[in-house]
This record gives structure tokens, sequence and C-alpha cells, in this order.
């Protein structure tokens, strides 16, 4: 089986890469390119660990076909922060203790940001049910419901 | 004991909020977690598991695997070195059967290949010829005379007639004269309880790379509570010596009790032996579920006697646990805390372990508490509503406090259970007003909470920071609080500290991070550790000075005279120590190593309040607060953590978590859609009250915090529904058909 050549833009850098034609992006971002921030948690969908955006869409990489990337933007969390700069929402996540174990956390900031390109000021509610397909075990998600609040309070008044 | 090791004093850095030092890695994605390591030549391993609940392998065919171009090793439980035993053999076993199949899922062979393809072609190419035997999946077939046998030959000792042979423990704890007890009651009831075997959920598959040379040495890297505990296991396993076996513990992704044994470990390093590369070895999440450890699922009877103003008399449970196709020793435990937050004259807590056709249990937080915690407290609550009493006041009436004598057996030293629940009085919750459909539950918890073998080494550097190595997996922030015990103790800012947690081949042993041991036992060696470096330091300074060691003290950073007749020097700060330390005796290293007592029990009191939808049996949890005697908070926010993320997973289990096993003894929702444990927007916001009794077998005070969170859920949610539903409802989860056929049976 010949392998694809796929061009696609990973955070803003011109990516190719060879891939076969059943694998995920997530298999590609980890295993070939090992931008290891996204995580495989389950890959089905179900737990939002390995989340990215393709083209400004949130979306689970393991069910992106990599295939399907050519010409594509695509953003990681390896690309959140501005060289040593945090963005808000990490540093906030540090600051309320937004997390434990730390290996949902890449999904959860693409998320959060995601969301919060949508919508700079969302209700609690509308922060829990946007975060609903991001699994987390440790924390009970309170803080980190605060640390996305308080972010997005910062980046209102920035 | 030792319970003399606590010292009233004030704190500088403790009971502050620092971030923790993996923060910066994890909001960046380049902390590396099992699965993020690679290495030249890595292949990919995968296994084949059984599709069948029990059964006989009559015989297995691989050589169509090996042939497939790109595989390089195929292995079955048949090549690992027959040498293991006792336990060790059974965990061997767990990882690779040995002629028979005990669950649905037990892997009976694994290949590596040079990538995922091929290896997953290779599986399908393995002939196994199945003898399908019996199974059996619940406890009340698996106990009963004429139950299929799991395994033969595994009979409990003390296990009393009329139970079968699948009965592997039994256990007896309590004292008084029950009988006596009971007759003094005036009110006495007795009910039975279920509860669901759970998962402990962890988002991070279980994941390792081995490296094995043919010199039979080899390096390992996954994620695990204890690496120390991987490295032994593996090398009883694989019979190599421990020296030569390196195992250097990834970031972990959550391990709850989960990742304390090994479930594909020594697979990858027999993988990497037989290919002679390094191998990738990675659970998918069916893998997860279907194959590493859930917890028990339980059956428990208690009958509890009160008096018309809520004195118990007397209270007797008998706890059946299943836990999978081995024996395991999670009934104690179980049986033991059952009763602990009371302070009864008559108590027994007998306990039952059964084999199934079920992956092997294993600890979740708080292993074995919280489901015969959740029978004993729903009785306990049942009293209070039958006899119009307070549930608090009954508590308070009955509680544990100092000078006890424990259910389980030992006197208890200093406790906050009183202080705990005249907390929950007073919050405001708990007078809060509730609405229609809605109800309020509270519940009781208690931990033992454990200590055991640590072993700590405190570099000084040239330039005065400090380098500690431990050797346990951080889990819940122990790296902050490691840094911030050490920076305390030597009087230096809490930045000039970094704690690593180091491979086994840095340190001594280390026991595995469990039994919320860390912060206290961990710390205790931290602690002293510093002491040692700081009595050097004195000597190095006195060395200096030309005068005796003992006329040197340490303050703030400094070696200072101790006072007058030790002459007339400046403070020397702990930089100008550091530089000289060449020329004054050499490197200087504080170290401590213990296998450490007096981890000092904890106690939980949860408050909960739930609104359940009568057209549909769905419950949503409106309010819900924890409070935890922490003995000493040493990072306030990360306390309220574990406290948030214990009480979380506990509302999971009583609420919607559960294996379910199909007639055919296969398990039918192995992954995180149909096992749903809980999102964002099933919850409230998760409020936590710290209080401070101090352990007294803890220099600062310190109890672990980790697992209580998880025991008291169970019973506050299911006293919740009983206030709201007007039914007792006694099998976990609480799930929405469930509440709707009790609200319909009531009628």
């Amino acid at each position: 089986m010949s392998k694809l050549h796929i061009t696609t833009s990973i955070n803003g850098d011109q990516t190719e890469f060879l891939c076969n034609s059943d694998e995920s992006l997530l298999d590609v971002l980890r295993d070939r390119l090992h931008l290891t921030g996204a995580k495989e948690g389950c890959g089905s969908g179900d737990c939002g660990a390995c989340s990215v955006t393709l083209n400004g869409r949130l979306v689970c990489s393991c069910l992106v076909l990599a295939a399907e990337t050519e010409g594509a933007e695509i953003a990681t969390i390896e690309g959140m922060a501005d060289g040593e700069k945090l963005h808000p929402l990490q540093r906030k996540f540090l600051e309320h203790a937004a997390l434990q174990c730390g290996v949902c956390t890449p999904g959860i900031l693409v998320a959060a940001k995601a969301l919060l390109e949508k919508n700079p000021d969302p209700t609690e509610t509308e922060l829990r049910y946007w975060l609903a397909g991001n699994l987390c075990r440790c924390t009970g998600y309170d803080k980190i419901i605060n640390a996305v609040m308080d972010a997005a309070a910062e980046m209102r008044g920035a | 004991m030792a319970l003399d090791e606590y010292q009233k004093r004030d704190f500088k850095i403790i009971g502050t909020t620092p971030v923790r030092p993996d923060g910066v890695d994890k909001v960046t994605g380049r902390a590396q977690y099992g699965a993020d390591f690679y290495l030249p030549g890595m292949l990919v391993g995968k296994m084949l598991r059984s599709p069948h609940a029990h059964a006989r392998i009559k015989s297995i065919d691989v050589s169509a695997a090996k042939a497939l171009p790109g595989v390089k090793a195929v292995v079955t439980g048949a090549d690992f070195p027959a040498t293991a035993k006792g336990d060790t053999l059974d965990v061997q076993e767990h990882c690779l059967a040995n002629g028979v199949a005990l669950y649905d899922g037990h892997a009976v062979a694994a290949v590596a290949a040079v990538d995922a393809n091929v290896a997953k072609q290779a599986l399908k190419l393995i002939k196994v010829d199945y003898e399908i035997l019996p199974h059996v999946t619940n406890i009340e077939d698996a106990i009963k005379p004429d139950a299929p046998i799991v395994q033969a030959g595994r009979r409990g000792r003390h296990v009393p007639e009329g139970y079968s042979d699948n009965c592997t423990g039994w256990c007896e704890f309590g004292h008084g004269d029950l009988e006596a007890g009971f007759a003094k009651a005036d009110k006495i009831i007795t009910r039975t309880f279920k509860t669901s075997s759970t998962h402990q959920g962890y988002i991070e598959p279980n994941a390792c790379l081995a490296n094995m040379g043919a010199d039979g040495r080899a390096d390992m890297w996954c994620c695990t509570q204890g690496h120390f505990q991987v490295r032994n296991l593996c090398a009883q396993i694989m019979d190599m010596d421990q020296s030569a076996l390196r195992v250097t513990a990834s970031e972990i992704g959550g391990g709850f009790g989960g990742k304390t044994t090994v479930f594909i470990e020594p697979v990858a390093l027999l993988l990497s032996q037989k290919a002679g590369l390094p191998v990738k070895l990675v659970m998918t999440r069916d893998e997860v579920f279907k194959a590493s450890g859930p917890t028990v699922a339980s059956m428990t009877d208690v009958r509890i006697g009160m008096t018309n103003d809520g004195k118990i008399t007397a209270g007797d449970a008998l706890i059946r646990y299943e836990g999978g196709a081995w024996p395991n020793s999670t009934i104690f435990p179980g049986a033991q805390s059952a009763f602990a937050s009371y302070d009864l004259e008559a108590v027994r807590a007998q306990g039952l372990n059964t084999l199934t056709n079920r992956p092997l249990q294993a600890a979740y937080r708080a292993p074995g508490a919280p489901q015969s915690t959740y029978a004993v407290e729903a009785v306990v609550d049942e009293l209070c509503e039958v006899l119009g009493l307070d549930p608090i006041d009954v508590r308070l009436k009955n509680a544990a406090q100092k000078g006890t004598k424990s259910s389980y057996g030992p006197t208890y030293d200093d406790i906050g259970l009183i202080q705990l629940l005249e907390a929950a009085k007073a919050h405001p919750h708990y007078s809060a007003p509730l609405g229609p459909n809605q109800g309020r539950g509270i519940s009781n918890g208690f931990w033992f909470n454990f200590g055991g073998e640590t072993s700590v080494s405190l570099a000084l550097n040239f330039d005065g920071t400090i380098t500690l190595v431990e050797g346990n997996p951080d889990i819940g922030g122990s790296r902050a609080a490691m840094s911030m015990m050490a920076a305390e103790e030597l009087g230096i800012a809490y930045e000039k500290v970094r704690t690593i947690v180091a491979d086994t081949a840095s340190l001594g042993h280390n026991e595995v991070t469990h039994g919320s041991r860390v912060t206290f036992a961990v710390g205790l060696a931290t602690i002293k550790a510093a002491r040692a470096a700081k009595a050097e330091m004195c000597r190095r300074a006195a060395k200096i000075w030309g005068i005796d060691a003992d006329a040197v003290v340490w303050e703030d950073g400094f070696a200072k005279p101790a006072g007058a007749n030790a002459g007339e020097h400046d403070p020397m700060p702990i930089e100008k120590i550091a530089a000289d330390s060449p020329r004054t005796g050499g490197p200087i290293v504080g170290h401590h190593e213990v296998t450490a007592d007096g981890a000092g029990v904890s106690f939980g009191v949860h408050i909960c309040d739930i609104e359940v939808d009568p057209e549909t049996g769905f419950t949503k949890v409106l309010r819900y607060t924890v409070l935890q005697d922490a003995g000493k908070a040493i990072h306030p926010d990360y306390v309220e953590g574990q406290m948030q993320g214990g009480a979380v997973q506990g509302i999971g289990w009583a609420l919607n978590e559960e294996y379910i096993y199909g007639e055919d003894g296969r398990l039918q929702n192995a992954g995180f859609l149909d096992y749903r444990i809980p999102v964002a927007s099933d919850l409230p916001k998760i409020d936590t009250v710290i209080l401070e009794i101090p352990n007294p077998g803890h220099p600062y005070g310190v109890r672990g915090v980790g697992e209580t969170g998880i025991v008291p859920p169970l019973a506050a949610i299911s006293n919740a529904m009983s206030r709201t539903i007007g039914v007792r409802m006694a099998e976990l989860p609480m799930s929405p058909p469930r509440v709707l056929k009790a609200i319909k049976e009531k009628g």
C-alpha cells in the first residue's frame, strides 16, 4: 500500500507528511510528527483528550482521517503559547490549580479556546455544556470552570 | 506507632498555593506520559484477547503470525520463564493466560511488529482453539455451593461451610455482645445492598515502552503509580535481577489505584527480549475496561439497632465482594472500615471474597471502603428517618473520637470526626431550603491512610539551590508539596527547590503511590532529609568559624551562632555554605530512609442535594459540600482538588457507572460512551471545607487526603434519594431506569 502525501499547516507552519489511508490525524500528529500534546484517551471521540482545531473548528483528531487534512489549517496545544508567553487560559489553569494529572488538560485548553473565540462571555452553564465532551477524572471540573471563566473575563478586559 | 512527631509551629510556606513544578509542561503539551516515548527502531506491540468468559486453551498456533513480514516476535504465556510463584504468578497469568482464559478480554498472546497495521494483521493470524467452560460473573451465583468453579484449589482456609470453592477469603472484625446490644434497641433495621463494579476511569490508557538488550539488562518507561513495584514484579516474572531492570515513571494520566500493579509491562519486556528491539505497548480504551482493574462488586447485609433517642446499640454486617478471577484482599479494608466512624459497644463486620470470571479487581481510591460504608450509612440514615431524628445529631451522638476503640481494633488517637460533623451542621448548605422533588443526604466516610517504605535524597547544589530526589509518581501535586516542605524546613524560597521523581536505579525502594501515603510519608522523609542537610550545614559553618557544631543553629536559610558564647560571627547564608562545601568536606546531601508509620486516619462528611425528575428518573446533583480533615493542608488548593475529585468519582458510582455483563459472560459497555463517567454539565460546584486536626505522626501534622473523598458520596446520594422519592433504594448505580422503577413501584 503506497502512502499518501499530505501538505497542511500546523500551528502556522507548513507541514508535509506521508500517511496510510486509514491513519487518523491523531496518529499522524503523535507517531509521525511527534506532537504528543494531543492524547489518545479512547480513540472513539468520547473523551476529547485529542482535541485540536481543523480550519478553526473543534474536532477530535482521532475521528479525522489524516488524508482529509490536505490544505487544512490545524492548531494543537503546542501552538497555544506565544513563545515563552503563556496564553491567558494556560496561565489561569496554573493559577486556579485546574489540573491534576494533566492528561486531559491539552484537550480542554484547546476546547476552551475554541469556545471563547465564538463566545467571549459564556455563562457557567454554557461552558459546562461546551466542555461536556472533554472528560476529566481528577478534578471534578470545579477548578477548570473557575479557570476558564476567569481567563474569559481577563481576555474581555484585555 | 510513631505518634510523637508533631510539633506545633508557625509556617511561612506551608499553607500557601504556589504553582506546581509540572504545571507549565502540562498546560503546553510538553509533559511526557506513558505513550509519549519513542526510541529508534521501536516496534509496536499488540495483544490478542479471549472473547470467552471462561475457556480452556487447547492450542495456540502462532506460526502464520510469525511468518508475516514485519512481525518480530509473537509470545504466549508459555514463553515466560516458569519461575514466578504465589501472588506474582497470579499477576503473570493475569497479564498473559496460561492454559485457561478466565474472563472476557483475558490476554492469550501478544505480537511485536514494525507498525500497528502489521501487528493487527498478525493478531488475526493467530489461531486459538478454545474449549468453552461454564462461567459465573456475579456474586449471588458465584458463592452458591453448585457454582461453576473459576479456579480450583483457591478456597480460603476460614471460609464457612455452605459457600462454594470460589470463596477465597473470610474475615471478621468487631467487639462486644451483639445480641445484648440488639436487645437494647428500640428499632432494628436489616437490609441488603448491592453495588456494581466500577472502573477507576483514568483518561490515560496503560502504556509502556520496554527495551531489553542481549545482555539481559533492560530499561522501561511506563505510566504507573509505583515504578519500584513495576520493577520488582517484572523482575520476578522475567527471572531477572532487580538491578538489571531500570524503570522510569512517566507523567501519569490518572491512576486512582488502578495503576498500582502491572498488566502489560512484563509482556512488553518479553516481546523486547525476543525481538531484540524496543517495544511500545499501549492499551486501547476497550482493553482498559476489559482487562485492567475494576473495583470489587458487592452484596452487603447490614443490621443496626438504635434507641429512640438515637444511640446505636449494635451493628452487624456481612459484606460479600467479588473481585474477578484471582484472590484479592479488598474485603479486609471493606470489613474494617464499615463501622469505623462510630463508637460502638457491640459491633461485628464479617467479610467474604469470591472469585468470578471477571478481570482481577485493582485498588480504587480507598479500596473496599465505599461499598461497605454505603450499606452502613444507608441503614443509619433510615433509622434516623424512621425515628424522626436529625442525621447529623445521630452521627454526633455516636461518633468515634480520641480514645474510642475502633470497630476494627485499634484505639483512635487525635481524629476530627466530631469537628467535621459540627462544621457540617453549621454550614449554610445544611439549612438551605429545598424545593419540590428535591432532597438532602449526608454521610460519614473513613479511610485508614498508609505510610510505607520511603527513600529520599536532598542535594545542596553549589549555588545554594536544592535538588530533591524522590521516588513516588506524582498523581496529585506531590512534587509541589515536597518542594514546599523542603523549603519550609530549610528556610529558603519554594522556587529554590526542584523536586524530581527519580528512576528505580537512583534511590532505595519506594512503596507505590497509594494509601494516601505520599504527602505524609515522603513528606516526613523530606523533612528529615532537610534536617540532616541542615545539621551538616551547621557543621560546615562551625568548621569555618572554628567553633563546636553544637554552637551553631539554623534559621531562615542561615547558619548562626547559637548564642553569645559561640562568638561574634555574621550569619552564614546557605549559598556561601554551598559554595564553600568542596573545601569544607565535599558535597552536602541530606537523605532519609524509613518505613513510615503513624499515618493518621482520615474522616470526611459530605452533604448532597439532588433533584429527581419523577417522569424520567433522572437525578440532578444540585449542591454538594465536602468537609474533610487534612491534618495540615500543605497546599490547600491541591487538597481541595483531591476532595472534589473523589466526591465526583463517588457521584458517578452512585448514579451512573457500572460494569454490565451479559448472560454470555461478556462485558457489554467497554467504552466511555456506554460506561458514562461524570461530565462537566452533570455537576454543580463542589464546595469544600478543610479542617486541620494535626496528625501526631507527622512533623507538620499531615494526614493523607487522597482517598477519603470517595467514601461518603455513595450513601450521601442514596440518602438524598430516599428523602426525595420516599423509597429506600438498595442498589447502585441509581440510574434513571432503576429510579423510575422504584418510584412506580411505590405507587
